[in-house]
């Protein structure tokens, strides 16, 4: 199981390749089930992510890389993936990338995360669009630096 | 409820993700400026993706063998249960009748209906006796929330803009309210679900849907049409012609070369 869990920890977000699947909070579970096999449960981020399916074939190549022989990956919905499962490292990960790491969640829709730039930790920024360029990051500006940034998305 | 309300209640919920996420696909590559040409593309992968889930547990419940791929493209519009709202027309083109994309505020008018009604849906659907239901919505409910930010902040911004943009929001969504009645209007499929605590009584949603929409109006100067005549039947496939143009472009690859994969 440790071995399964080491092998899991290399695999990486493929449009955020600085985390790893563990790190984000998608590994829900992982299991040697009575047929020997090793079962993996994966919550997905977002309905619309397509890297869902490669993330489960690279999951399952990085098993077998690693010495087992049959691989079972399911999907779980329940409950729904939270960017409060991701870790710090992943969030400082993020940082170092240039991605502001997620905040706080907005209470309304008129409410406003603060999202600090990664590059000069300057709290004054922007919204320049709500989608940036996959579906879990916003698009950002830093008033200080100037710099366009983007933000993993609080969900 | 009988195993063909589930199946058709699902269907519902499928064909309104689906339908309204093709539609706004057609944004794809002709969005007005490059911010929102990936938001609307990301609010159609969001809505495609929750289709395949309500479709798949759709088939599951049907117990038929008919997967998320058969029932989006080898029915014909007829069985297509999807609300008539989510179908209309992203607006007029420039580019002649081949163009794409379409008049960005009708586009969001139409957008912004959808996903107010959305978010209360998939709130009350959060505690629906089917547990699978009750996951999918969980995860959409998150979605929905953020695609409801996008297109309400629009909705203020043109309506809260020029007399032009004003005048132009204002009528988009004076066209469109026709087809919001529908939203809230059970029928017998309906009843039934919401005895079974499957799903909502859909008139129970208004109330919570005309706060929201008076507030998002308020903010950008516009009125709320008055509750008119109002056109339904999507749910139960008697659609507007609009859907059999969409589905001759999303179907025709699966129709042509039956069974097609890559």
């Amino acid at each position: 199981m440790a071995a399964a869990r080491r092998a899991l920890a290399r695999v990486l977000d493929p449009e955020l390749p600085v985390v790893s699947i563990v790190d984000l909070g998608m590994v829900r579970d992982v299991r040697i089930d009575a047929d020997g096999a090793v079962m993996v449960a994966l919550t997905p981020t977002y309905s619309g992510c397509p890297a869902q399916s490669a993330i489960e074939q690279d999951a399952a190549r990085a098993l077998r890389q690693a010495g087992f022989a049959s691989v079972r990956i399911t999907q779980v919905l329940s409950p729904p993936w939270t960017t409060d499962w991701m870790t710090h490292a992943a969030r400082e990960a993020l940082r170092a990338h240039g991605i502001a790491p997620p905040t706080t969640r907005p209470s309304g829709l008129f409410d406003e995360p603060q999202v600090d730039c990664p590059r000069c930790d300057s709290s004054h920024t922007h919204r320049v669009s709500e989608f940036g360029s996959s579906a879990c990051k916003a698009l950002y500006a830093c008033d200080a630096c100037l710099e366009p940034f983007e933000h993993f998305k609080c969900l | 409820m009988t195993t063909h309300d589930h199946v058709e209640y699902l269907l519902r919920l499928g064909d309104n993700t689906l339908v309204g996420g093709q539609r706004l696909s057609e944004w794809v590559g002709h969005g007005p400026v490059l911010e929102e040409d990936i938001a609307l593309s990301n609010v159609a992968l969001d809505l495609i993706g929750q289709a395949r889930w309500w479709l798949t547990r759709a088939g599951t419940v049907e117990g038929q063998g008919r997967t998320e791929d058969d029932l989006a493209f080898l029915r014909d519009g007829t069985a297509f249960r999807n609300v008539l709202l989510v179908e209309q027309p992203n607006g007029p083109t420039r580019g002649g009748p081949s163009g794409r994309g379409g008049d960005f505020g009708v586009t969001i008018a139409r957008q912004w209906l959808f996903d107010t009604w959305h978010v209360q849906l998939l709130q009350h659907l959060v505690t629906s006796s089917d547990d699978e239901i009750a996951a999918i919505a969980a995860k959409a409910h998150k979605e929905a929330t953020y695609h409801h930010r996008h297109s309400a902040q629009w909705v203020i911004r043109l309506g809260d803009g020029t007399d032009h943009s004003h005048h132009r929001m204002q009528q988009a969504i004076d066209a469109l309210w026709r087809f919001t009645g529908e939203l809230f209007t059970p029928d017998d499929v309906d009843e039934r679900i919401a005895a079974a605590g499957i799903g909502p009584d859909p008139s129970a949603l208004k109330a919570a849907f005309d706060a929201s929409v008076d507030a998002v109006l308020a903010e950008a100067t516009l009125q709320r049409p008055a509750d008119g005549w109002m056109q339904t039947g999507g749910k139960q496939g008697e659609h507007t012609e609009h859907l059999g143009y969409l589905l001759a472009e999303m179907q025709h690859l699966q129709r042509t070369y039956v069974g097609a994969s890559w």
